[in-house]
């Protein structure tokens, strides 16, 4: 039972706790300024002023996702400080490097573009604009790249010594960045991050089509966002099984939790549901089919998949959670590769905007980018527990020297700052999203009729269309 | 003196903390005056004054922390456990205004919320650097690669001093920034504030300088003896030329002196603690080469800052002066 006097797992449940709020804006404003920067890329191409309102539809709403994501990323560079000072001092000097470079290439980037391009378009001429909505979009990338090579390290660490005062040095800088795991974890998010942001824009899209499906702005997102869930959610199920592979090479014992597997056997089931139970060390109700689960892991019907119980039980991730995040992540995955293959057949049909099944399915999974990714990080992150470098460095070891009061009334504070604020930002958010993208009735490139049409704030000063579309000002 | 990796890091994570507290400090002062601004379009203009660089002034703040945690990982494991709860309120404080940039203009009704955010967080956040300040300037206990203090031990009347200091200068660079960036009405307003936030901030940096040397032998030693000792001639007189300016600038009515000056009494302020503060890092128990990473993590770095914090200061740099001049009230995307 957790122990609400212990510092270490109230510091762990403030750290999942922040992190996870963290991820949510991150994984949408990588996706988001991509899109921004293709959009503006087609309209500078096409000089269809469509893409243009497309672009500044969605500019304001990641304008508010980027200034949350940017308090809660700052809260969790502090964190790594107040709530694991072992762990810093540890591993700092291998992995302080590498967020150094994360500031310096990719924070600094986004910040120092973000101003030009939410507020500079009648400032600086177009090349220029585009030039720094692209470094907004680069910064997204970078950091991710670098974030996710120093978790990635954490995983499967590899290139270090350790020196006389216990910390963590570097031997080969080669091998810490590009360390076993980081390849596919990296491939796996970005993908996830242009998932989730396909399904945000298609599911706004869909709303929108849903009242009145003439309506080009949201033509336009529906049809990109299904291209992407076209394309992206079946290489993602792939790069899902390669992460996989190369985590029951390095991980094994998180595969076991993942698939719930207690014993260690030839022609393993693959155990589709069931209850997997620590202290008994079983998975209960088990709805298996039989040797699937030597096939997918080991690619043999009889090869060799080790279970739980080959690990002392101080060594063992908690199935329970693992197991169940595990599906939830894997279930959304399929289900965003069928949204995709049912509209590439609607396309072919010539009837994508037609009907209703399936912009209302868009609309209802609308989240699902966001549920998958933070399933997928809690399979991750708790499935290499109880270490916070592998194998090496326990969490137990890691937390700082701390009183649990300290951390139990910061956590009690973040919880309702962040439900607070966050909330109110959500609503903000969906609030822009109820405005229509009305670039025009199809394919003409007709009058703006967004602008006018809602009353109130979303709409703000912008309250008296423009004759013509005027570039650059947003929502 | 040794100029080693450790000794060039140093000064690079100095002057990271000096750009964030200059740069930050006069967005965040600009909240700091929110509340005393009486009409909607006033505080429109503010904000909209400092809405597209807020993001890339707070950044030097990660590059701070950040920074540390790569070259002196054990400052890092101490420093942050020994401040924990104002550093917890000075997240909390950040995390209201940075979001107030952008709530503010998704509602009407809610808006009033959201000045009070900007303003509240402003305020938090700049009173817990100035506490975050003077407890590392009182020092703290380090046992065995751990803080070894209490949980209080950074609630101290100095302080707490330190934190109103910084909450009345961060005004101070607030208003002198608004002189620069406004016109008309609010600029005079400004103009009222910075006379008076700038005689407030000159009376406490006299009472923190002459409380600092008294709390630690080692100041006393640093700024009373040997060659240091000519520092404490010469700084006094430096901050006095400001002041002067400070002054000259409002009441000539010039637009960017003002602000030039008040940087420059957080330049020397800032000198002035990092003289008493070397050789350590975290005073009084860990120096400079205690707390640095090792060599190969110092110079892997270095490279990357070397090369691209030019670049950084050359995009930061022209971004400012993309939006140079006055606010234009017709302007701002929102
Ligand atoms: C839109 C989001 C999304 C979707 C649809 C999927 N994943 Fe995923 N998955 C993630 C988002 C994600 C993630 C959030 O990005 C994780 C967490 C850490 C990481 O590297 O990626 C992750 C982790 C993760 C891991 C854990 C790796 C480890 O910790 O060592 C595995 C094995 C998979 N995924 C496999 C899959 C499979 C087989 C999927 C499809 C059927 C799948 N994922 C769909
Ligand atoms: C952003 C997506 C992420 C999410 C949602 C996430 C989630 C979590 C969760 C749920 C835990 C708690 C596991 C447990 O204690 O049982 C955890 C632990 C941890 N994570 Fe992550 N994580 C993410 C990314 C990262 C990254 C990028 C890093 C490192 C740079 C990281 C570092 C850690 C550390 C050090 C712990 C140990 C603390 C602990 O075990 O509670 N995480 N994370
Ligand atoms: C524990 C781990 C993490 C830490 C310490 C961290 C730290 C930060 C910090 C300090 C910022 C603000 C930067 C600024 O001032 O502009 C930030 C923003 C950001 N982070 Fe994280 N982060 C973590 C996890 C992640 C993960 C897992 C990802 C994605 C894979 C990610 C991607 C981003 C991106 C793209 C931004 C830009 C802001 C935004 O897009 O909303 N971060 N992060």
């Amino acid at each position: 039972m957790p122990d609400l006097l212990d510092p270490l797992f109230l510091a762990r449940l403030q750290f999942a706790f922040t992190v996870s709020a963290h991820i949510v804006f991150p994984a949408f404003s990588i996706g988001l300024a991509s899109y921004l920067a293709v959009l503006e890329a087609l309209w500078l191409w096409t000089r269809d002023n469509a893409y243009l309102k497309v672009f500044d539809y969605w500019k304001v709403i990641f304008a508010v996702t980027f200034g949350m994501g940017v308090v809660s990323g700052i809260v969790m560079s502090y964190q790594f400080g107040t709530n694991w000072s072992v762990f810093s001092d540890k591993t700092g000097p291998v992995l302080g490097p590498l967020m150094g470079y994360e500031v310096l290439s990719a924070f600094f980037l986004e910040a120092g573009f973000l101003g030009v391009m939410l507020f500079g378009f009648d400032r600086v001429g177009r090349r220029l604009h585009f030039f720094a909505t692209l470094m907004v979009a680069a910064g997204t990338l970078f950091s991710a790249f670098w974030i996710l090579s120093v978790n990635s390290w954490m995983q499967t660490p590899q290139g270090h010594d350790v020196n006389e005062v216990g910390q963590f040095v570097p031997a080969d800088w080669w091998e810490v960045i590009f360390n076993p795991s980081f390849p596919y974890r990296l491939v796996h998010m970005v993908l996830a991050a242009y998932l989730t942001t396909a399904f945000v824009v298609g599911g706004v899209g869909a709303w929108h089509l849903l009242r009145d499906n003439r309506d080009r702005g949201a033509r336009i997102m529906f049809s990109m966002a299904m291209w992407m869930a076209l394309i992206v959610a079946p290489l993602q199920v792939v790069a899902g099984d390669f992460h996989g592979l190369n985590t029951l090479e390095h991980q094994p014992a998180k595969i076991a939790a993942m698939e719930g597997h207690y014993e260690t056997r030839r022609g393993a089931p693959l155990i589709l549901f069931g209850l997997p139970d620590d202290t008994a060390e079983e998975t209960r109700f088990a709805v298996e089919i039989p040797k699937l689960g030597s096939m997918i892991l080991t690619h043999d019907w009889n090869g060799e998949v080790k279970g739980l119980k080959a690990w002392p039980r101080e060594d063992r991730p908690p199935a329970e959670v693992v197991f169940w995040s595990f599906r939830v992540m894997v279930a959304l995955g399929l289900a965003m590769a069928a949204v995709g293959l049912w509209s590439g057949l609607r396309r072919l049909q010539g009837r994508l905007f037609d009907g209703r099944w399936l912009p209302w399915t868009v609309v209802a999974m609308t989240p699902s980018g966001f549920v998958a990714v933070i399933a997928g990080w809690i399979t991750t992150e708790v499935g290499r527990q109880p270490w916070t470098v592998y194998g090496l460095l326990r969490t137990a070891e890691s937390v700082s020297p701390i009183e649990a009061a300290a951390v139990g009334s910061s956590l009690t504070a973040f919880v309702a700052v962040y439900f607070a604020v966050f909330g109110a930002g959500v609503f903000y958010i969906l609030r822009l999203m109820a405005r229509p993208p009305g670039a025009g009735i199809e394919y003409g490139i007709g009058p703006t009729r967004a602008a006018g049409i809602m009353p109130g704030p979303a709409v703000g000063r912008r309250a008296a269309p423009p004759p013509q579309p005027e570039p650059g000002k947003g929502g | 003196m040794t100029i080693d990796l450790a000794f060039i890091w140093a000064g690079l994570i100095a002057f990271a903390i000096l750009a964030y507290v200059v740069l930050d400090g006069f967005d965040l002062g600009v909240g700091i005056l929110f509340p005393s601004l009486r009409t909607r379009q006033e505080r429109d203009l503010a904000m909209n004054s400092v809405a597209p660089v807020w993001d890339g002034n707070e950044t030097w703040l990660v590059l701070g922390g950040g920074g540390l945690y790569a070259v002196f990982p054990l400052a890092y494991a101490t420093v942050l456990p020994a401040l924990y709860a104002p550093l917890v309120a000075m997240l909390i404080g950040l995390i209201f205004r940075g979001v107030s940039f952008e709530f503010r203009w998704r509602t009407q009704r809610g808006r009033f919320l959201w000045d009070w955010g900007f303003a509240g967080g402003s305020i938090l956040a700049a009173f817990a650097q100035g506490v975050t300040l003077g407890a590392l300037v009182q020092g703290i206990e380090v046992v065995d690669r751990a803080y070894a203090g209490g949980w209080w031990d950074w609630l101290t009347p100095f302080s707490a001093v330190t934190g109103v200091a910084l909450v009345v200068g961060y005004a101070l660079l607030g208003s002198t920034w608004l002189v620069m960036k406004t016109r008309g009405n609010l600029r005079a307003h400004a103009q009222n504030v910075a006379r008076r936030a700038g005689a407030v901030t000159l009376l406490l940096i006299a009472g923190i300088s002459v409380a600092t040397p008294y709390l630690n032998p080692a100041y006393l030693v640093r700024w009373f003896s040997g060659t240091t000792a000519a520092f404490s001639v010469v700084v006094p007189m430096l901050v006095v030329m400001c002041a002067w300016h400070l002054y000259r600038g409002l009441a000539d009515d010039r637009d960017a002196q003002p602000f030039l000056a008040a940087l420059g009494l957080f330049v020397l302020c800032y000198a002035g603690i990092g003289i008493s503060f070397y050789p350590y890092m975290v005073p009084p128990s860990l120096t400079i080469w205690d707390a640095a990473a090792p060599d190969e993590s110092l110079a892997f770095l270095l490279v990357g800052a070397v090369v691209l914090l030019p670049i950084i200061l050359a995009y930061s740099a022209y971004a400012y002066w993309i939006f140079r001049g006055k606010v234009d009230p017709s302007e701002g995307y929102h």
